[in-house]
């Protein structure tokens, strides 16, 4: 078995700024080597860990989807020590990427079901990751009606704007893109908080309706009770949890919420599972 | 099952034999307390009755180590490129070990040693080692094992349990490890086995009978997670804690790590360090957000992990195997043992 | 000695019935021999769980900042030069804390006791100046002063500084030529033997920070050694990493350290932290005439500045 520690060796091709206040850039890693593509196999919904030899690791979600080919890309906000040196990096730069790491969204489970993705702030990226999955014509057929609620403090701040813009003019799609506010008289979407947006606009829950939320703490808690009010059950609601990692494969310990390891058990827990457990996150 | 004969006139001689072969490791006292170390050449292991402060687990797991490296220079080849960290993986053997350490390895094999990723640091480093236990005949007041599933004469996870029989050690090899162990130190005088046996037996019960200090774990596992974490004893329980890290480090069976790295000049090194739950730097987010922020969560979290999460996950029994380090070593004497009673007594009030 | 125990009870359940406090800080018995844990008390019920003896050598002064009521602490001399700390660093209002005094005549060093046992004690009991001490293989009877921790040895002030009320009458204070023997023995050192000095003392350093954690001092909310922008100091084994935390730490408590001796108290690894401190309370002792903890009106030497301060250090 190898050495889980060892990242891949990767290059920086490309570093895009992806929030207007440049607290936000989106990397674009190449393998140095072809083979460790190969390796580094992963679904929409997984994490890994950039590595940057001699300053640290930090877990990411994956924002490139696994039917983009040839790169791996994730979308990094400038916060600690790691990710403020990852910031000042440059294209052509040689670092590490370790993973995939972690479960993904139940992709099996979600076939043949209408899929809900909300998302706020920066934590949409494995949700790109898994809306551009379901779009992929490969993919289309195997998902019934796909909702977004995507929100962020101002247009600016919204994450993969050429993107969701596209979506927007899609009709396998319905998009439902909001805002905190905004002083753009053009501004042709939503303005309101996620939780609102969700209950206005999201499909009521039926069997075959599943919710994926990915945010801040606070945009996860206030969403609940709109998705209750909805009809969703607790195993209907899929999330994505955070915590502080080291290891990423479930040795060192610390990002356990009861007897779960985000790192290795999550970072996806349904509603359901979530309430069984002590909420340390 | 082969037992020897090591007469203790012999045993020095026959263990510096080993020391040909073997790197050798074991309880060496000063005027501090007793420590477990690296034996270097004129050290013989204290085969006394004191317990080490701190366990064996640092034959294993060292409390820093080196697992990774690389160049950034970038003029050579590979440079940024991290690689393995080279560490000498030759056999080593430790020493008058108390056997329920031995124990603890096997349990903490159980993070370490998955289906889906097996640590290679810790693992070369476990199959590199002997394990040689020193039954104990005088338990201390603050032995628990009994009660958790190990005990003074514990086999598990050894690989040699000696008995001090005065003049002598009976030796009971349990595996090709330790075959192979008694072998480069010219340890043969083999004896009867029955007769070794019937020996063995006699020693653990009569130490097993010395032991004073028992728990109950029986209930722990019909409970909920939630139900005890949401217990109204953790406030009590924590109120001395000072959230140092000397439970988590003195015990065989904490092996929480942090990863840190660190540069010299052109060369960058990852290291791993032994890490405590008790720290609120553990959890605590880049955007300083703190899930376990607060010293019962703390608290609560190392009590919960050694006697409920570790029992719920794995069904081998709790994360701790008796041994009383921490009751001993804790500042402020929070104790294992009422946590467990507490814990393990527990009927939610309606 | 004259545990006053039956004192501090009254006093504490009189405090608690009447609603003067919310808590009663102070020592419970452990489960081990020679062991004492602290505890807050909080109704009249519970003041039987507080005790007083030889084994409570952790200061208190660490469990009664951040406190939003009114709360009482059992204070040993140190204790209470502390909480006078606490009181001149802003941790806590004097109206906050009602102070039950305790005189002390010292505290037992558990590890020169441990040390004269070849396996574990298993009985602790002590009577006046008296300590009985038995492990399974030996008993012995000790006079409690050859077993005092060393910062006890050397106290000056055993009767609380600052206090609401006395459990028993003042002890009588020591008095010395040379309050530092210790110091002047590693002063006279030469270079290489003062640097293997201080190696030795942290080779068995575990960082814990059971030391710094039992230190009512060391309250920043992030400890330099825990900041990571920028990172000053290694976290792993590395004996520079480990012998900066020391140094630095010791620094920090230059002229506010009570030799209170909770850090010695502390280590599970038996060092003599305050062989760090020392010095520096020597020389606060020398330059400034200064001893921490005895006026809740003077900010510590280091804090500020006065004209006449020592600067012979400017060439």
């Amino acid at each position: 078995m190898e050495n889980p520690y060892i990242p891949y060796p990767v290059r920086i091709d490309d570093i895009e700024i992806a929030t207007e206040d440049k607290s936000l850039k989106t990397f674009k890693f190449v393998f140095l080597n072809k083979e460790d593509e190969e390796k580094f196999s992963y679904h929409a919904g997984q994490f890994a860990e950039l590595s940057i030899p001699g300053i640290g690791e930090i877990p990411i979600g994956i924002a490139s989807s696994p039917v983009e080919k040839g790169f791996v890309k994730f979308t990094v906000f400038r916060t600690g020590v790691v990710t403020s040196y990852l910031h000042n990096m440059k294209v052509g730069d040689i670092m590490g990427i370790r993973g995939p790491l972690g479960n993904w969204y139940p992709w099996d489970k979600l076939e043949n079901k209408n899929v809900v993705i909300i998302g706020g702030g920066f934590a949409f990226t494995t949700l790109r990751s898994s809306i551009v999955y379901m779009l992929d014509p490969g993919n289309r057929s195997k998902f019934k009606t796909i909702d977004v609620v995507y929100g962020a403090r101002s247009p600016g701040m919204l994450l993969y704007r050429e993107e969701l813009f596209e979506w927007e003019k899609r009709s396998d799609i319905n998009m439902h893109i909001t805002v905190d506010g905004t002083d753009d008289p053009d501004w042709q979407y939503h303005k309101g908080f996620v939780p609102q947006i969700v209950e206005q606009n999201a499909p009521k829950a039926d069997e075959d309706t599943y919710a994926i939320i990915c945010g801040p703490p606070i945009m996860i808690k206030f969403t609940q009770p709109s998705l209750v009010k909805l009809g969703y059950k607790e195993h209907q609601i899929i999330m994505s949890l955070e915590n502080r990692m080291k290891c990423g494969i479930g040795m060192c310990g610390r990002c356990n919420i009861g007897k779960e390891l985000v790192c290795k058990d999550g970072p996806v827990f349904t509603l359901e599972q979530i309430n069984q457990t002590p909420k340390e996150y | 099952m082969k037992f020897i004969s090591i007469d203790k006139n012999d045993w020095t001689r026959g263990i510096d034999k080993s020391r040909e072969k073997y790197q050798l490791f074991g309880p060496v006292k000063d005027e501090n307390g007793c420590l477990i170390k690296k034996l270097e050449p004129d050290v013989q292991p204290d085969m006394g009755l004191h317990e080490s402060v701190m366990s064996a687990k640092s034959v294993i797991f060292p409390q820093t180590e080196k697992i990774l490296n690389a160049s950034l220079d970038e003029s050579i080849e590979n440079h940024h490129i991290m690689q393995r960290a080279k560490t000498d993986y030759s056999p080593r053997a430790v020493l008058g070990i108390r056997p329920y350490d031995a124990k603890a390895m096997e349990l903490v094999k159980l993070n370490f040693d998955t289906k889906d990723f097996k640590d290679p640091y810790w693992c070369d480093a476990y199959e590199a080692t002997v394990f040689v236990g020193l039954g104990i005949t005088k338990p201390g007041p603050f032995d628990f094992s009994t009660s958790v599933g190990t005990g003074p004469f514990c086999e598990d996870g050894l690989d040699v349990l000696l008995a001090d029989l005065d003049d002598t050690y009976l030796a009971k090899i349990l595996s090709p490890k330790g075959e192979a162990y008694t072998a480069a130190c010219g340890f043969n005088a083999i004896v009867d086995e029955k007769e070794s046996q019937a020996l063995f037996d006699i020693l653990r019960k009569e130490a097993e009978k010395n032991i004073v200090s028992q728990v109950k774990i029986d209930k722990l596992k019909e409970k909920t997670i939630l139900e005890l974490h949401e217990a109204d004893f953790w406030d009590d329980i924590a109120f001395a804690c000072i959230n140092c890290g000397t439970c988590t480090y003195v015990c065989p069976t904490c092996w929480c790590f942090d990863i840190q790295d660190e540069t010299k000049q052109k060369q960058a090194s990852r290291f791993r360090n032994w890490d405590t739950c008790m720290s609120p730097l553990f959890t605590r987010h880049a955007t300083g957000h703190n899930p376990r922020g607060t010293k019962v969560q703390r608290v609560r979290q190392r009590f919960m992990h050694k006697l409920k999460y570790f029992l719920d996950k794995y069904d081998q029994g709790i994360m701790c195997v008796g041994c009383g380090r921490c009751v001993k070593s804790c500042p402020v004497n929070i104790d294992i043992r009422e946590v467990c009673h507490m814990m393990n007594s527990y009927e939610k009030q309606d | 000695m004259d545990t006053c125990i039956e004192k501090i009870r009254e006093l504490s359940a009189d405090l608690l019935e009447k609603g003067e406090v919310t808590k009663v800080i102070g020592f419970a018995n452990g489960t081990i021999p020679m062991a004492t844990s602290p505890i807050a008390i909080k109704t009249k019920q519970d003041v039987d769980k507080l005790v007083f003896n030889s084994t409570c050598g952790l200061n208190l002064a660490n469990y009664v900042s951040g406190e939003k009521g009114k709360i009482a602490v059992i204070a040993k001399g140190c204790d209470s030069r502390n909480i006078v700390t606490h009181i001149v660093e802003n941790q806590i209002q004097r109206e906050q804390i009602y102070i039950i005094g305790v005189p002390c005549t010292g505290m037992v060093d558990k590890h020169k006791i441990a040390a004269l046992f070849e396996d574990e004690i298993i009985d602790f009991s002590e009577d006046g100046d008296t300590l009985m001490v038995s492990s399974l293989l030996n008993t012995q009877t000790l006079k409690k002063q050859d077993y005092l921790k060393d910062n006890c040895l050397y106290c000056t002030h055993k009767n609380p500084v600052l206090y609401d009320v006395l459990a028993k009458d003042p002890v009588e204070e020591q008095k010395f030529d040379n309050l530092f023997p210790d110091v002047d023995r590693i002063e006279a050192l030469d270079e290489d033997a003062k640097w293997q000095h201080f190696e030795n003392l942290t080779k068995n350093c575990i960082r814990c920070y059971a030391c710094r954690n039992a230190c009512p001092l060391c309250y920043c909310p992030t400890c330099f050694v825990d900041e990571s922008g920028p990172q000053w100091v290694g976290k792993g084994q590395n004996k520079t990493d480990v012998n900066t935390f020391h140094f630095l730490r010791a620094f920090h408590c230059a002229g506010r350290c009570t030799d209170c001796g909770a850090c010695v108290e502390a280590c599970p690894m038996g060092i003599n932290v305050r062989d760090f401190t020392r010095k520096l309370n020597k020389d606060s002792l020398e330059l400034f005439g200064w001893e921490a903890g005895l006026d809740v009106t003077k900010r510590p030497p280091l804090d500020t500045y006065r004209p006449e301060d020592p600067d012979d250090f400017i060439k």
